[in-house]
């Protein structure tokens, strides 16, 4: 066998050896603006909440734990709305959200009073917030709490915690 | 009728006229074929009619009617087109019956009849609205989708997306009982179209990302009355397996698989739901059906092969009484409900004729198993596959590669098939012409890492997080044509977009499917060359059928509307920045948005006068 022949074999071996397609990744925490003109919160109980690092990593910390992330995934949605864009069906004010989380809202969001202290509706309310990075990007958390197949808030990659050359299949997956 | 019908005459039509191929006579045709035929009790005499999803209790999805062919099909135009109003994912065929259409929608699950012999168009002649309940959206997985209403002795069978089923009079579009079997603040919702048969309305839940327990059950047609139920976890009585239950292997035989194949109480949130399709043999009596996904999908919580979950029941229709099962997926690790269609075929199976189902599974292998006793006669790949190394014949058991197994605290990349399968509940259709299956489905792989999931009723029960891409050669569809004598592929299209609307094959040689982005295709059905294809308002994920219209003519109907779990990106919107959302798949079809649009709209097509 001629040698451009073997090597352009070894070539196709690889090709077919390669599995499956990586993708690539964007950015996905851009800050998005308001939907409406911005109406300032009337309750005392926001700014807390919200520019409080220690508050909004709880709320990420229940975000998971109460299954949100089932319905909204990380903010994308999927059974639930996408929380990360710049529209709110019923209101992007703090106070709007946690009364969005306590008592539900018709079209399918399940009121979680009495599964969640007035307390922890804010955390969360403060994290959902954080999604469509509203609040000042030094009290966003730089971790996320999920499996890192989706990035920080704080934009910057993370490594993956576990990085294993595509397998070889097998199938017809020509 | 709402308007005349008309489609954006930009609407190309690709006629292939350069290359129209003579169709082979039909002895020919019988001489490449491979013997294999559809179960004969299982079909009727071709009667120009659609009247259930699937066409006929085989699952076949082919029609008889030849007017349209891989010689003329070329000329096919649009006859007629109406905007459904909906914007969700269609998943619903039209159906049609004497002279009359009928339209299942998805939530808010109207049906819609149109008088197709109305002059001097076709006319909506009722519309029946359930009103289900909206908190029902919540809870649907996958987009509220509908897989299509059943017609029987002048009757309508459907299911809401809130767990009603409901009968109405075909003529009057009134109801006749409607009866409550899904309850959805455990998040059990109904998706899939029920099978009727010898005065039974058999009926599954969904909401396997909920943590149910999984159903399938029987009503009276008559009556709407309950007449069994099983359930798909837990103690023998309830699964209905008693002394008449033979599996051919071990692995499924023993007392309270259901209960001892879990941690302590786990099954009581197993999942293990009927959402897909169901299919009938009448002369053993006996229906066959997939089980859907243990929960969670964190598979660490459940240690053990989590019956009944993800594999096929043979059951009695009369009682439920199981007869056989078998797991094609012990212990799923990755969402592969087993929910996928079972085709009924009598064909030869190493020289010798055998009553099979043919079933291509969500696992990536296409099973091709024996009907009365429950034994795997091959098990082949027909996508890619690198979870699992094979199928052990002499045990029925997957082979799992380990390395690929999702494991707390790590992601595990490049996993093929993905959680929505080598091909999900979208079904292939079967020509006995030709003897193929014509496969439309899925090549992607995933990233899926998983935690510890907390089980809150009426909220997901998942732990995972899942991201999909496209799989090797970067195309992330296949229409692919099955021999499943040959045990392989006579050829394979490639897809750019994963496939998510049904197949359906033709007397005229002719196979039509739809893709995601908006193209009705037609192809030969020896060959797999494209013959015509338009591109239609919104995406395809719709069941395509055939009929012999009132005026003699055959016509092709389908309803586009792009959504469902895959399409969800563009039905919901969901945002492309999170390659979680939809549980993973809207990072595989992130261009979808920017090639179709939502909405619902009938389209048929017929050969000029
Ligand atoms: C069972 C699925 C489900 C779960 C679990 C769920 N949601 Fe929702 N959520 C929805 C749906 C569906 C809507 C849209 C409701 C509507 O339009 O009436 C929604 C709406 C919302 C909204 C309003 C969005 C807007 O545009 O105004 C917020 C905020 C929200 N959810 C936050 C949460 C949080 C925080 C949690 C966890 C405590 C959570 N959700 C759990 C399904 C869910």
């Amino acid at each position: 066998m001629s040698s451009p022949c073997r090597a352009s074999l070894i070539l196709l071996a690889f090709i077919l050896l390669a599995g499956c397609d990586r993708e690539k990744r964007g950015m996905t925490h851009e800050p998005k603006p308001e939907t409406m003109a911005f109406v300032p919160s009337g309750d005392p109980r926001a700014s807390d909440y919200e520019n409080n690092a220690f508050q909004m990593s709880q709320g990420q910390r229940l975000f998971m734990w109460m299954n949100c992330v089932g319905c909204h995934a990380h903010g994308g949605g999927g059974m639930g709305p996408p929380l990360m864009d710049d529209k709110w069906r019923y209101g992007g004010r703090m106070e709007d959200i946690v009364y969005t989380i306590l008592n539900g809202r018709p079209n399918g969001m399940p009121p979680f009073k009495g599964r969640l202290t007035e307390q922890q509706a804010w955390q969360l309310a403060s994290y959902v917030r954080s999604l469509s990075a509203q609040p000042r990007q030094d009290v966003l958390y730089s971790r996320s709490d999920e499996m890192s197949i989706t990035e920080p808030a704080t934009l910057k990659e993370r490594n993956a915690i576990m990085n294993e050359p595509p397998a070889p299949g097998h199938g017809p997956g020509k | 009728m709402r308007s005349r019908p008309s489609v954006r005459s930009r609407a190309t039509f690709l006629a292939a006229a350069a290359c129209i191929l003579l169709p082979l006579p039909a002895s020919q045709i019988h001489a490449a074929a491979n013997g294999a035929r559809p179960a004969p009790a299982a079909t009727a005499p071709e009667d120009g009619q659609w009247t259930m999803p699937s066409k006929d209790y085989a699952s076949t999805r082919y029609s008889g009617l030849d007017q349209i062919n891989r010689q003329n099909v070329a000329r096919l135009k649009l006859t007629l087109s109406w905007d459904t109003g909906s914007r969700k994912g269609q998943e619903a065929p039209p159906l049609v019956v004497g002279s009359t259409m009928y339209l299942t929608m998805p939530f808010p699950n109207n049906i819609i009849a149109i008088d197709l012999a109305a002059k001097p168009r076709p006319a909506v002649k009722w519309v029946f609205r359930p009103n289900p309940r909206p908190m029902s959206q919540g809870v649907a997985c996958c987009d509220v989708v509908n897989r299509g209403a059943v017609y029987a002795n002048g009757r309508l069978f459907f299911n809401t997306l809130d767990g009603q089923v409901i009968a109405l009079d075909a003529a009057s579009g009134k109801a006749v009982w409607r009866t409550q079997v899904g309850n959805i603040m455990k998040g059990e919702t109904i998706t899939m179209s029920p099978l009727v048969a010898e005065g039974k309305v058999i009926v599954g839940d969904s909401g396997g990302e909920f943590g149910v327990r999984g159903w399938l059950m029987a009503l009276d047609a008559a009556s709407g009355k309950v007449a069994w139920k099983a359930f798909h976890t837990g103690p023998d009585k309830d699964v209905l397996i008693g002394p008449d239950f033979h599996p051919y292997y071990a692995a499924d035989r023993g007392k309270d698989l259901g209960v001892h194949s879990w941690p302590a109480d786990a099954w009581k949130i197993g999942g293990g739901t009927a959402w897909g399709w169901v299919s009938y043999d009448p002369q053993l009596k006996m229906i066959f059906y997939g089980t859907g996904n243990p929960g969670p999908w964190n598979p660490e919580q459940r240690p053990g092969d989590n019956k009944w979950t993800t594999g096929v029941f043979a059951r009695d229709i009369a009682t439920g009484r199981a007869r056989w099962f078998y797991q094609s997926t012990p212990h799923d690790l990755y969402d592969h409900d087993d929910i996928n269609e079972q085709i009924l075929l009598d064909m030869p199976v190493r020289g010798q004729m055998r009553q099979v189902l043919v079933r291509p599974a969500r696992n990536g292998y296409l099973y091709v198993i024996d009907r009365k006793s429950g034994q795997v006669y091959s098990a082949d790949p027909y996508g890619y596959i690198n979870s699992a190394s094979g199928v052990d014949l002499r045990t029925g058991r997957l082979i799992p590669v380990p390395s690929k197994a999702p494991q707390e605290g790590r992601v595990v990349r490049n996993i093929g098939p993905t959680a929505s399968g080598a091909k999900d509940w979208n079904p292939g259709a079967f020509s006995p012409r030709t003897g193929l299956i014509y496969l439309p489905h899925e090549n992607l792989c995933m990233d899926e890492g998983v935690m510890e999931a907390n089980y809150i009723s009426g909220t997901p029960y998942l732990g995972a997080d899942a991201k999909m891409y496209a799989g090797p050669g970067g195309n992330r569809g296949f229409l692919t044509a099955w021999d499943p004598v040959r045990r392989k592929a006579a050829w394979k299209i490639r897809e750019d977009l994963p496939l998510w609307s049904p197949a359906l094959a033709t007397g005229g040689d002719v196979v039509f499917y739809g893709t995601m982005d908006g193209w009705f295709k037609a192809i030969d059905a020896l060959t797999g060359k494209l013959l015509w294809r338009a591109k239609l308002d919104s995406g395809i994920i719709g069941q395509p059928i055939t009929y012999r219209g009132p005026d003699g003519r055959q016509y092709v109907a389908l309803v586009s509307g792009v959504g469902g779990w895959a399409g969800a990106i563009v039905s919901g919107p969901l945002d492309p920045g999170d390659p979680s959302a939809a549980l993973g798949f809207v990072n595989a079809v992130r261009d979808l948005p920017k090639r179709t649009q939502a909405g619902g709209r009938l389209y048929v097509f017929a050969l000029p006068r």
